[in-house]
Formats: structure tokens, C-alpha cells, sequence
């Protein structure tokens, strides 16, 4: 590890966002041959795909006057129309064609943006071209793995991406926000751990014999029918920086050794997070719940998909309220609890990030 | 990355001035306000001309990474406008108005092949290019054109850094640039990029459009000074503002126009945006078309011009063999 110093930014309420750093800019559905605009940290980026399938990502701004080239049309291999004076960029965002004279100016081309897509997700990097490597995209391989199966959405969510980030690492707000579905108040009584290293935090939680929560209930009763009786829970909750919050989460039958390995008696999930910052005060929140067991239910996809819509639609709510309260008391600072030691490691670990790019605004 | 041209100025401080090859010069610079340069940008710089101030952009050679020093490498060309005479003087601990980097030349990554191409001082705009794509481990050839070795900036240190990669073309030892044969090594996924010399690059372009090779693969930065043909001495006429101005060698048209009065529209003052055409209503002599904005097409015609870097020049070494045979060229011209 490197050292460790505490930095007086450590609780910012608006924290920055890195850009040396791959960032879900769409589901892999929602890009297609009509291009479609969408802000990534900061930056309106015009998405759409070449003739051969490739996403491409472009500023959305004509180098002319700057008119949003989502608005307008694709054509050719892989180029794209400005809707205004018809000016042609190519997926490389080099203009290929000026419909009012004869030559090209060659200073006119718009940014185009490194895109990987991987496990179901567009993804795309703001910062350093030279450093997008691929293998940098954080792993979220239960997506798009035979081995799992499940669905999910995305959430315009109006508040810093940071908020997000923390709602994720500290789970104990189930008990009060979630208590219809997923809360209970084991998990506030439960001990929890925190490790991290240079690019992970993760805050594992486990709950023994317990009654399981309705949603819980429900899914032991999909793999198990008619399951009654006293569960193991598990909550082991993985941050990859930047921006990525996967929750391995799952019940077993009490005391038949989940916590030793053997999960053969229960379900498991995984919440895949990916939280895209837009601007300082809202984010693309992407999520997926993907489950190991009857694989081959539709129905049970929809069910946990929309019922996650529904606990997910109760965070946002609160995020919203949140952000409004924090913007409508400037003049008031953070706290911290021992409960958000994994979020104060996430801040950490971003803000080591935002200091190698150099830019980290102490105090911001 | 993004690109941007917002001027932001700034003062440079020298540090260090050194000669590098014959007339040459390497200046060293402390910008006031750092800024890191991605490869293919550059800097304007305020130059004092005979007590005028003028602007001139110079190609970012070398950068420490958080920007904090810049590097300029200039010729001391002796029919330049005399922007390189002011560099060439320059001594530590002057300080001249700079802007932070700005960028028309942006290299992408991720292009299947490279051939980088520079022709003489054209080598200070490609070294930082070079540079990422060496350490990218990208495939890709340099080539260095130039007339003789002891005219040739960085080549030794090139030739250690780039290896094999590096391919050296020496009018004086018998190994001239066959752009031909250049091009014919490009596929359709090569991105070219190219600075140097007019004639240089307009070999190139042809060879490229030839082939029917990528247009947007084809990559250059001029900053629009140089020609086909030595700039001379030349008069411009306007009668619809009753005006006649001598445009003299170290002087651009459109300067030659803005001091005589005149109300000129212009933007990129650089040969790309055609802004500042002017309609050629009558002409004793041949234009030096020195623009990236017309078509051969449109060159060959004689109709407009780009006044900003465009000039007139006599039959000696204009096109036109029917040109005046003495004197200075002269041409008559509308303006918007």
C-alpha cells in the first residue's frame, strides 16, 4: 500500500469525478444506428453504431457551430451527419465532407472517444487516449455469463455520484428504507468487515439464522418450494474503482455452511452497479440483478427485475432528497458513522485517482 | 482527449536557448500558467517585427508531462516575415506573451498503422507524436525528409530513440523522398500524418487522392508559410476603394491590406477556412496559391484567392509562362 495520510477533502459532499477511467455511458440495446445523445462526466457525447456493429462515441458538437450531432442522421460505414449544414464526421470524428466547398479544412474534426463494450455495457473513456486499455473495464462478467441470468435498468439519478457510491457501500439503510422487501433490522445488529487494496474496497456482512425477508422468502421458495425456517445471509459488497459496486448477496437454509463455501443450500445474486457521474449533481445509476438458479425462467427475471425497480425506486427517492437538502444547507458539513468505513475507502481510493491526474482541488 | 483552441495568454519566461542544427534554434520556456501539451499542439506567440506585434504559432517539440516547460524548435528562414528572426534572438530570462497549448493537429490512437512524415524544420511537429506512438508500441514508420544532415534538427537523437522505425530520406546524399513510393506503402486503415514543406505535402495529397486512399486518414498542419516559389515584392489594386499597396516580401497581403485601411474579413489567417477571399478581377503575373481551402480546381482558375497566405509572383517563378515579364506582379482585386 502506499502511504496513508487523511486529506481534509476526504467527506467533499460533491466529489470529482476521475476521467482516466472507463465509464458505462449506455446498455448495449440502447446504442444503435440513431445516434442518441448522452453527458458522461461532464461531457454530451453523441452514441451511435457504424454499419458494422461498432458503438462509436463523438462530442456531441459539430466542429462548426456546434450544433448536437445526435440530432442528426448516420450514413455510410460508419459516419454521422450534422443536422445543421450537413458537415460529415466519420467514427474517427475526422470531417470527411463539407457540402458547401470543395476541400476540407483540415483542423475540422470533433473528439471521438475510446468505446469498449463489454458485459452488456457501452463503455467509454474521457481522459488520456493513451492509457484506455481495455483490460482496465472493471469486471462485471455475471452479466453477460451463461452461468447467470437476470436483467435490469437504468436510474437518472439527481444527485453526485459520490451519494450513490455511499448508499451502496453501507447497507444498513435497508432496515429503514427497504423494510417492505430487503430490510430487517439483523443487519444494523450485525458485525461487518472492511478490506481494500489500490483499486477495491469490500464490506462483507453476514447475518446467521435469521427469518428471511420477503424478497428473500420469495426467491428460497423459487429454487426451494414451499420453504419454510431460518436463513443464512450474506451481503459482500465490492467496489472497483471507479465507479463500479458489485453486491454478491444470497440466503441459505440456516446453518447448512454458506459462510464455510457451500451455497448449494440457498440463491444467490448479484447486484452489478455501475454509476456513470453526468455532472456534479447527477448520475446514470446502471444496474442489473443477476441470480444462478432456474436460469431459464423468464418470469423470475421480470419478477426480481421489477421488484429491484421498486426497492431502487425507494434510493432514489431519498438520493433525491438528500442532494436537494444538502443543496438547500451549504453552510453544513459531513459526518461519518463507523458504518461508512467502505464508502470513506471508496473516497479515498477516488481522490488518489483524481491526484494522479492531477486533478484533485483540495478542499473542493 | 478534446480538443480545444481557446487562447488562453500567458508569459513565457526563456530558460535556455541553444543552436541545433544550421539556423536552428531551441528555446526552452517557462509558461506561466502550465499546461499539459498533447502531442500535435502548439503554441502562438506574440513576435515584435520592427516594432509591430505580430502573431506566430510554433509546433510543441518537447513538454515535461505536467507542462511546466515547453519546447520550441525554430528556422531562421531569411525570406521569413521575420517572426523567426525574434525567436532566434532571444535570450534567458526574456519573457514573451504565449498561449497555453492549442491543438488542430490531434493524433488518434487506436489506428491500425502510422506513417509520420516530416520535411525539415516540419520535424518539430512530429516528435511528440512519434514519441506516444513509440511508447504505445504502435506500428509505425517515421520518415524524415531534409536536404542535407547539418539541416536536419533531432536527427541523431531520433535515430537512437526510433530505431528501425526511423527512415531518413538526404537530398545531398543521393536518398531523396520518393512520395510515390511512400504512399504506395500506405493500406486503407494507415493514418498519415504530415508536416513540412508545401510542395511536400501537396506530392502527398495527390499521390493519396491517386491511390484512392482514406481523405480523413491524411493528417497535416500547415500554418500556411510556405510556397511554391520564394515570396517576392508584389502590388495589389482594390478600385472599388480606390486603393494600390505594395505588398512587400515579410508581409501578407492581408496585412499589406489592413494597414492601407481597409476593413478585410478574415479568421484562421492561415490558409484553411477561406474566410478572407478575395475575387481576382485582373492579374499581371501568376497567384502562389499557399492555401489548403481551394481545389486544384479552383487554383488553376485564377478566379479567388486567399489573401492571408496566397500571393503574387512574376513569370520568372510563377505558373503562367505569359505573365509580365518585369517588374513587380500585379494584381487587381474585389474584396467582400
Amino acid at each position: 500500500m502506499t502511504e496513508v495520510r487523511t486529506q481534509s477533502s476526504t467527506t467533499n459532499k460533491v466529489l470529482g469525478y476521475p476521467l482516466d477511467v472507463w465509464y458505462v455511458a449506455a446498455w448495449d440495446k440502447e446504442v444503435t444506428r440513431k445516434p442518441m445523445s448522452r453527458k458522461v462526466a461532464g461531457r454530451p457525447l453523441a452514441l451511435y453504431r457504424t454499419e458494422g456493429g461498432k458503438a462509436v462515441a463523438l462530442a456531441d458538437a459539430c466542429w462548426h457551430r456546434l450544433a448536437p450531432l445526435s440530432l442528426g442522421k448516420t450514413l455510410g460505414k460508419d459516419q454521422i451527419q450534422c443536422p445543421y449544414h450537413g458537415i460529415v464526421y466519420n467514427s474517427a470524428g475526422r470531417c470527411v465532407s463539407m457540402p458547401a466547398q470543395e476541400t476540407i479544412n483540415p483542423s475540422a474534426t470533433v473528439p471521438s472517444f475510446p468505446v469498449v463494450e463489454r458485459h452488456r455495457y457501452v463503455w467509454v473513456w474521457l481522459g488520456d487516449p493513451t492509457k484506455a486499455d481495455p483490460e482496465l473495464v472493471p469486471d462485471m462478467h455475471q452479466l453477460d455469463s451463461p452461468e447467470w441470468a437476470g436483467d435490469g435498468e437504468t436510474i437518472h439519478a439527481p444527485c453526485n455520484f459520490q451519494l450513490v457510491l455511499d448508499n451502496l457501500m453501507d447497507l444498513t439503510h435497508e432496515e429503514f428504507i427497504h423494510s417492505s422487501s430487503i430490510g430487517q433490522e439483523e443487519l444494523s445488529e450485525s458485525d461487518f468487515v472492511v478490506t481494500h487494496d489500490d483499486g477495491t474496497v469490500t464490506v462483507s456482512r453476514w447475518m446467521f439464522n435469521i427469518d428471511a425477508p420477503p424478497f428473500w422468502l420469495k426467491n428460497m421458495r423459487d429454487k426451494f418450494p414451499g420453504f419454510e425456517g431460518k436463513v443464512d445471509r450474506w451481503q459482500i459488497i465490492t467496489f472497483r474503482s471507479p465507479s463500479v459496486i458489485n453486491i454478491d448477496v444470497g440466503v441459505t437454509k440456516a446453518g447448512t455452511g454458506a459462510y464455510e463455501g457451500d451455497r448449494s443450500q440457498g440463491v444467490n445474486g448479484f447486484v452489478m452497479n455501475a454509476i456513470t457521474p453526468e455532472s456534479d449533481k447527477s448520475c446514470h445509476y446502471f444496474w442489473a440483478f443477476m441470480r444462478n438458479y432456474r436460469l431459464d425462467s423468464q418470469l423470475i427475471t421480470t419478477q426480481l427485475r421489477d421488484g429491484v425497480h421498486g426497492v431502487f425506486g425507494e434510493d432514489e427517492a431519498m438520493l433525491a432528497a438528500q442532494q436537494a437538502a444538502i443543496d438547500a444547507n451549504p453552510d453544513y458539513e459531513f459526518y461519518n458513522l463507523n458504518i461508512d468505513a467502505g464508502g470513506m475507502w471508496v473516497r479515498r481510493l477516488i481522490e488518489r485517482q483524481l491526484e494522479s491526474e492531477g486533478r484533485l482541488v483540495p478542499g473542493a | 482527449m478534446a480538443a480545444t483552441n481557446i487562447e488562453v495568454w500567458q508569459l513565457g519566461t526563456v530558460v535556455e536557448v541553444r543552436n541545433i542544427a544550421a539556423n536552428v534554434q531551441r528555446v526552452v520556456l517557462e509558461p506561466s500558467r502550465p499546461k499539459t501539451a498533447e502531442p500535435g499542439s502548439h503554441i502562438d506567440v506574440m513576435v515584435s517585427i520592427d516594432g509591430h506585434q505580430d502573431k506566430r504559432s510554433y509546433s510543441i517539440v518537447e513538454s515535461a508531462e505536467d507542462g511546466t516547460q515547453l519546447v520550441i524548435s525554430v528556422l531562421k528562414a531569411p525570406l521569413s516575415r521575420g517572426g523567426s528572426l525574434f525567436i532566434h534572438a532571444l535570450q534567458p530570462g526574456d519573457q514573451l506573451e504565449i498561449t497555453q497549448p492549442l491543438q488542430n493537429f490531434p493524433l488518434r490512437v487506436g489506428a491500425q498503422r502510422y506513417i509520420l512524415l516530416a520535411g525539415g524544420i516540419g520535424i518539430t511537429a512530429m516528435i511528440n507524436m512519434a514519441q506516444v506512438l513509440r511508447n504505445l508500441k504502435a506500428d509505425y514508420t517515421f520518415v524524415y525528409a531534409g536536404r542535407n544532415r547539418a539541416a536536419m534538427a533531432y536527427l541523431e537523437e531520433l535515430q537512437d530513440l526510433h530505431g528501425e522505425n526511423l527512415v531518413v530520406h538526404i537530398d545531398d546524399e543521393g536518398t531523396s523522398l520518393d512520395v510515390d513510393a511512400l504512399v504506395a506503402g500506405a493500406t486503407e486503415d494507415t493514418e498519415l500524418y504530415m508536416c513540412g514543406p508545401i510542395r511536400l505535402m501537396d506530392a502527398v495529397r495527390r499521390s493519396w487522392t491517386e491511390r484512392g486512399l482514406s481523405y480523413p486518414n491524411l493528417r497535416f498542419e500547415t500554418f500556411g508559410n510556405s510556397g511554391w516559389y520564394d515570396p517576392e515584392e508584389f502590388v495589389v489594386k482594390v478600385p472599388s476603394l480606390g486603393l494600390q499597396v505594395l505588398v512587400g516580401p515579410g508581409r501578407s497581403m492581408l496585412e499589406a491590406l489592413e494597414d492601407a485601411g481597409a476593413d478585410m474579413m478574415f479568421d484562421c489567417r492561415k490558409g484553411e477556412c477561406g474566410l478572407c477571399e478575395v475575387r481576382i478581377l485582373q492579374l499581371e503575373g501568376a497567384i502562389d496559391h499557399r492555401d489548403v481551402f481551394y481545389s486544384s480546381r479552383q487554383k488553376n482558375a485564377t478566379e479567388k484567392m486567399a489573401c492571408c497566405v496566397s500571393r503574387a509572383v512574376t513569370s520568372k517563378t510563377g505558373l503562367t509562362a505569359e505573365a509580365s515579364p518585369s517588374g513587380p506582379a500585379i494584381v487587381t482585386i474585389e474584396v467582400s
